[in-house]
């Protein structure tokens, strides 16, 4: 048992978890939380797949793949917020 | 003899997944967003198990921290438009349809397939393999810097990070045109002790932030974790109104989200002039180069980070734009 | 082996007040009550564990940046606790208009 293979599964779990509910989940706001759960999911699998017994050390290339997709991650997350910041203010104002 | 690190990694593991499951089952919005945060937090310490402190970092600073703040302000406007705190407000923001079961088992069914493959992959690819390792060690003397996440970020996969820095600006402006002309939420107000706390770190926080961004060259930190940090200053004078955007700066805002990419072009420009590939820096000039992009990264990812915390662009309402107010 | 040892006991002292404020939050009737566990067993956890790992450390740059996490990490929950209290006091004044 070493700690690739636990958070290994850990990370698939995730990555399903989150995949179940971008596809089900109702809820616009919940919607983008499961997004959010699948992206660290796949930064989980991309992590153990840098992880070397150690001493050695891991692979960095890894490593800067997952920093660059956490970044990319938050502007993506920020534009979807806002997408539906406007569509629930122009909801609120079909409904007055 | 068990190891005490297997059963930590194993808690650990489980905890992350049933946090995961705990955040689109929980009943109300602001707890999922909570345990969301939560969840965050504890995947960061996993990575950390992992020997990746650089990711850990990026993870808890913005994939945590930085979304956090944005979720919450998001329910924050979302719970303010559909009428302040009712019962349907706190449970989801968007009005529920009902959907038939055959497809939610369709969907269901799906995602364990798809699941069961990624599981049968990962459980029969080799691990522990090489990977880039020997070819990273092999170039990173002539990379200019010690730390080698920094050399594959800012040096050897410079094109990606040049996009990313791209993608940023790309959200902002993104940001800025949907939002126009939308009403805001009237901010909480958070009181004295939050604005007597809010000027005791504010310092610190600059310091802790420029430190992560020195460091980088040699040990875990760097240009997105620096950032970020000092993103944490934005929203800490907007949170407590020691800031407050006016149109007047939009000028320098726009000159803030464009330096990064800026300056991160010009060199690679400047360094394709001289007869080389971009991002070929010269040996003797690598770590200097390289340290002048991490801090203009730095400034530009912080400044667009707040930016996508505040949301819309400053403008002087006029007459026509003002209709969404609720 | 003197030091891992002070170290280790500190740690577990640590552990042992966060357990009893988790157990607090978890059991306590009110919000004021729940509040008053986890921020006072927390802290005094958390400044057991960081006097264990000081221990173990012992070098004088990590020494600093312990004080500095303690000092920091003690300031935003004193803060956090407040803030959470305010807007209960507050929302308990005005009722909710459901």
């Amino acid at each position: 048992m070493t700690p690739d293979i636990i958070y290994g599964v850990t990370g698939i779990a995730v990555f399903a978890i989150g995949l179940v509910g971008a596809l089900c989940a109702q809820d616009r706001l919940r919607r983008v939380l499961a997004l959010k759960l699948a992206s660290v999911g796949a930064g989980f699998v991309l992590v153990v797949a840098a992880w070397r017994a150690p001493p050695a050390a891991p692979d960095p290339v890894p490593h800067a793949l997952v920093i660059t997709g956490i970044v990319v991650m938050v502007s993506a997350t920020a534009v979807a917020l806002a997408l539906i910041r406007r569509l629930q203010s122009l909801e609120a104002e079909d409904a007055e | 003899m068990i190891d005490p690190y297997v059963i930590l990694d194993l808690l650990l593991g489980l905890a992350v997944v049933a946090l995961a499951a705990a955040v689109l089952t929980v009943r109300d919005l602001f707890a999922a967003i909570v345990l969301f945060i939560v969840f965050g937090l504890l995947s960061a310490l996993a990575w950390v198990r992992l020997a990746a402190p650089d990711v850990a970092l990026a993870e808890a600073a913005i994939g945590t921290g930085l979304t956090g703040a944005l979720l919450l302000k998001t329910l924050h406007h979302l719970r303010y438009v559909t009428g302040s705190l009712d019962r349907q407000a706190a449970l989801s923001v968007t009005p529920v349809q009902p959907v038939p079961m055959a497809v939610i088992w369709v969907n269901a069914a799906f995602c364990g397939l798809v699941t069961l493959g990624l599981a049968a992959a990962f459980l029969g690819a080799p691990r522990n393999g090489p990977g880039f390792d020997a070819l990273v060690a092999e170039a990173m003397p002539a990379s200019g810097v010690e730390h080698p996440v920094t050399a594959v970020l800012l040096n050897f996969r410079a094109y990606d990070t040049l996009m990313e820095v791209v993608v940023l600006l790309a959200a902002v402006i993104a940001v800025w045109q949907i939002e126009r002309g939308l009403s805001e939420a009237p901010a909480p107000a958070l009181g004295e002790v939050w604005a007597g706390f809010a000027r005791l770190v504010l310092p610190a926080i600059v310091v802790i932030g420029t430190y992560l961004l020195w460091v980088g060259a040699e040990a875990p930190g760097g240009a997105f974790q620096g950032g970020a940090v000092l993103a944490a200053v934005g929203l800490l004078l907007l949170l407590s109104r020691l800031y407050v955007p006016r149109p007047a700066h939009r000028g320098v805002a726009r000159l803030g989200f464009v330096l990064g990419t800026g300056a991160f072009a010009a060199v690679a420009l400047l360094v394709a002039g001289g007869g080389r590939v971009a991002f070929e820096y010269p040996l003797e000039h690598a770590k200097t180069l390289i340290l002048l992009i991490e801090g203009v990264v730095t400034i530009s990812i912080a400044i667009t980070l707040a930016a996508l915390f505040h949301g819309r662009e400053p403008v002087a309402l006029s007459a026509s734009e003002t209709r969404h107010d609720a | 082996m003197m030091q891992e040892l002070i170290a280790a006991i500190l740690i577990a002292l640590g552990t042992v007040f966060f357990i009893a404020g988790t157990l607090g939050l978890l059991r306590f009737p009110d919000i004021y009550c729940r509040l008053h566990a986890l921020t006072k067993a927390d802290g005094l956890g958390l400044g057991l564990i960081a006097l264990g790992a000081a221990v173990l450390l012992a070098t004088p740059g990590a020494l600093f940046r312990i004080a500095l996490i303690w000092v920091f990490v003690a300031l935003a929950s004193a803060t956090c606790g407040h803030l959470v209290a305010r807007y209960a006091r507050q929302t308990e004044r005005t009722p909710r208009h459901d």
